[in-house]
């Protein structure tokens, strides 16, 4: 699950079950996202069990797009 | 074809792993209208990522005249599915304004003519129009039954023995062959029922089906034993072939196999029998020839 609100900077607050071997990887996957998205202020809370990194990108991507009201898709 | 809820990331990650002909990611009625955001991307991202290998990928859209028909289009042509599966299609119209959205779409990244389209039929008109469904655009690779709005449409329940669907089945295959595209089958949602799942599978081999859609892995191996050729079947079309080959290099076109007459159409069943062998990789492309 991944939650956003307002901050300065991007800040990623990670729980996830496999944060010892890949929590670097899913933040990283996090920010690069969130940057595509042209986001640079952004705090964010992931709740993670293991997600593949495409889960990882479909729910920081859906979450931006909910917050910002900004979709990625042609209306 | 495999149903997967396009809201499920697990199932999206794990499906080709048992082995479907094809894989169909759903957006429609599998996902709610609150998460039909939230599954599109996770479709999306899927479609770019996961290597689903030779596995057929299919994606079922929302229908156009909803808020969601075209970005789900925008989404998964970008993605690079291979085909869409427009659902309730009742008009060649329909499919058109398919067509028309897909091309804008490739035109856009560059990508002209890769997206074949299937169309779903669900109502007694979709039915009636199967034909010009089936020709509407040279982008249809198939048409398919979608037998529990059909069955609601035409005011009956669903029953084991299927009664209730023979026309609209027979009608999707005569379309289908027509139009020369493919034709598959409904679900069948009763996982506890095998066996009425394995007599549906061999009436629709029967009626002319190509294939028929799943919705769980367990029920891969009995569409696959229904539709594979038996050693029999297979030797029985080489013999065929062989001796048809035999006489066309002797310039007839009649021959006997066994104390049997075999003409064109018998070939043309044999041929289809070894083509079926070779894809369900009983036999190699080189001992069909």
């Amino acid at each position: 699950m991944v939650t956003i609100g307002p901050s300065e900077g991007l800040q990623v607050e990670l729980q996830s079950s496999v944060a010892a071997q890949f929590g670097r990887q899913i933040k990283a996957v996090i920010v690069e996202t969130l940057e595509g998205l042209g986001i640079k202020d952004a705090r964010v809370e992931a709740i993670d069990k293991g997600a593949l990194d495409c889960t990882i990108r479909a729910r920081v991507t859906a979450a931006a797009v909910r917050a910002t009201g900004k979709d990625v898709w042609k209306d | 074809m495999m149903f997967v809820p396009g809201n499920n990331p697990g199932m999206m990650a794990d499906a080709h792993i048992y082995g479907p002909d094809s894989i169909m990611l759903d957006l429609e009625d599998s996902v709610t209208m609150a998460e039909k955001d939230a599954a599109r991307l996770l479709v999306y991202n899927a479609l770019k990522t996961i290597d689903y290998g030779t596995t057929e990928m299919v994606v079922r859209i929302n229908p156009l005249n909803t808020p969601y028909g075209k970005k789900d289009v925008e989404a998964v042509v970008k993605a690079g599915v291979d085909v869409i599966r427009m659902p309730k299609t009742e008009t060649a119209d329909e499919v058109r304004e398919l067509e028309e959205a897909i091309l804008q779409v490739e035109t856009e990244i560059g990508r002209v003519g890769e997206t074949k389209i299937m169309a779903a039929i669900e109502s007694a008109l979709g039915i009636v129009n199967a034909y010009a469904i089936a020709t509407a655009s040279p982008r249809m690779m198939g048409i398919a039954l979608g037998a529990e709005d059909y069955s609601a449409n035409l005011k009956t329940n669903r029953t084991p023995g299927g009664a209730e669907l023979l026309l609209a089945r027979e009608q999707i295959v005569v379309a289908a062959r027509a139009a020369g595209i493919c034709c598959f089958d409904t679900v069948y949602s009763n996982l506890d029922d095998m066996e009425t799942f394995r007599k549906e599978v061999e009436l629709i081999k029967t009626l002319g089906f190509d294939g028929k859609s799943i919705i769980n892995p367990r029920q891969i191996e009995v569409v696959n034993s229904v539709f594979t050729p038996t050693e029999k079947e297979i030797n029985k079309a080489r013999a065929v072939v062989a001796a048809i080959r035999e006489a066309q290099a002797k310039g007839s076109g009649v021959i006997a196999v066994n104390g049997k007459m075999v003409d064109r159409p018998v070939v043309l069943r044999a041929e289809r029998t070894i083509a079926l062998a070779v894809a369900a990789g009983v036999i190699s492309e080189e001992e069909a020839l």
